[in-house]
């Protein structure tokens, strides 16, 4: 049985010293598209979380019996499925975010975090370990993208969760908007940036020079 | 152990059980959660209605949406050669489904609305005050840059003055081509006129005047979008579309 402080550093290692989209750099396409508003990112990373959780535990539990030649097949089935209900149930309980996040939850399928955590981690590990990895590796892209999406939200719309922060100038405030931060690839100079900060604070995470 | 695990029998025997759960779970989630996910279809569409019919304030609860609705709202459905009202073709009818039958629609000609074919019949939503007809609401769509843009274009009851212009899907630039969503671009159509002397006169162009009833300030870095709302506009109300419902006027009767 894994000691707590393993399980911890499956839980938390990923937030900032083993970051999926900064360290990694997996994952980045959604997190490019829909941080736009930060209510959306909140849901993403919600639904993202719960989909790597559940299918490192499921791979895991069943991880003996997969034949290697399947393997790959039998993991994006298991992911496949996993997102289908994700947004069957999104679009039950939450239909206008549903609506906003439109193509990119399908896309989670495709999401390099999700099969490269089986690939890499459940198809060797036990099941509870598994699960805490896909819940932190979840947190770590949740990171990101909370981030992101407050950093554009608050200064190209002015608000945060949709409260008015900064009043807008064409709704009589004086905050002028900045528009590029309102289109997805503001999220690329984002992104870069963060994975420089945390690169920074966190020197041990720089690549050797070649 | 490791030579059984991959023994065909087994491999075809975990592939089938993994796909018949898998199955299971996707089709039950799907099956389960219908009715809730229709009736947020549903919903969806009617605050779009309430809100093309001046009756929608943020944050209304889904039965307050649905009460406003029944009490103010009335389906009607309009043949659009002939401009007057007619029963629905069928109990469910949808006319962007129709417009894909041949025996239900017609070929569009002669307009750059981007679309091929359009519903013999429409859907039209009165709203209503009482008895008295205030407003009409007809659905409108048209390519924009992207993609085909869908929205309901609200006509006071003399069938010639915009009273509100409202899209609920689209697919262009957000911040450029979606601000044909942004409630300030919206708000200019209130009040324009549709025809002059019979003819459709309604346009989109750069810098237009405010105080000109015929023109809409175009969407300033999105030329193709404003283009596309031009066309769905002046493509609906023209003689192809709601135009000889609009002359008619078979709301009065």
């Amino acid at each position: 049985m894994a000691d707590a402080k393993e399980m911890k550093k499956a839980l938390f290692g990923p937030i900032l010293d083993n970051n999926p989209i900064a360290l990694q750099v997996l994952g980045i396409c959604s997190a490019l598209a829909i941080t736009t508003k930060l209510e959306t990112a909140l849901v993403m990373s919600l639904a993202l979380t719960s989909v790597v959780a559940f299918s490192n535990l499921f791979i895991s539990l069943i991880r003996h019996q997969i034949p290697s030649s399947v393997r790959i097949i039998i993991q994006m089935t298991i992911i496949a499925s996993l997102v289908i209900v994700v947004d069957q149930i999104l679009k039950a309980y939450s239909y206008e975010i549903s609506k906003q996040l439109s193509v990119f939850v399908g896309l989670i399928i495709t999401n390099c975090i999700v099969m490269g955590r089986a690939e890499a981690y459940a198809m060797k590990s036990p099941p509870l370990m598994s699960f805490l990895d896909g819940i932190g590796n979840g947190l770590g892209y949740s990171f990101i993208l909370i981030v992101i999406g407050t950093i554009k939200e608050l200064f190209g719309f002015g608000t945060i969760l949709g409260f008015e922060i900064l009043p807008l100038v064409q709704n009589g405030g004086w905050y002028q908007g900045n528009g590029l931060l309102i289109l997805p690839f503001s999220s690329f100079f984002l992104i870069a940036g963060m994975i420089w900060f945390i690169r920074t604070i966190r020197p041990e995470q720089v690549e050797p020079k070649e | 152990m490791s030579a059984k695990k991959e023994s065909l029998g087994k491999t075809v025997g975990i592939v089938v059980a993994v796909c018949l759960v898998c199955s299971i779970v996707v089709s039950g989630a799907a099956v389960g959660l219908r009715s809730i996910q229709e009736t947020n279809a549903a919903l969806d569409k009617k605050s779009n209605i309430l809100a093309a019919a001046g009756l929608y304030e943020m944050g209304m609860s889904g039965s307050q949406i649905e009460s406003t609705y029944s009490e103010n709202v009335e389906q009607r459905y309009v043949d659009l050669e002939t401009g007057e009202f007619t029963q629905a073709p069928t109990p469910d009818y949808d006319m962007y489904k129709a417009a894909k039958q041949a025996n239900w629609s017609t070929k569009v000609e002669g307009s750059n609305v981007g679309f091929q074919r359009r519903a013999n019949v429409a859907s039209v939503w009165l709203v209503k005050d009482g008895n008295d007809v205030n407003r009409i609401i007809l659905p409108v769509h048209g390519s924009g840059l992207w993609d085909l843009m869908y929205g309901f274009l609200a006509v006071d009851a003399d069938g010639e003055t915009i009273a509100e212009l409202v899209y609920y899907q689209q697919k262009e630039t957000p911040g450029l081509g979606g601000e044909v969503q942004n409630p300030s671009w919206q708000a200019k159509w209130e009040g324009k006129k549709l025809y002059e002397d019979g003819d459709v006169a309604i346009r989109v162009k750069k810098s237009a005047n405010p105080d000109d009833p015929y023109a809409v300030d175009g969407l300033s870095g999105a030329t193709l979008t404003s283009n596309g709302v031009e066309n769905t506009i002046r493509y609906w109300v023209g003689e192809n579309g709601f135009g000889p419902f609009l002359k008619k006027q078979a709301w009065r009767s």
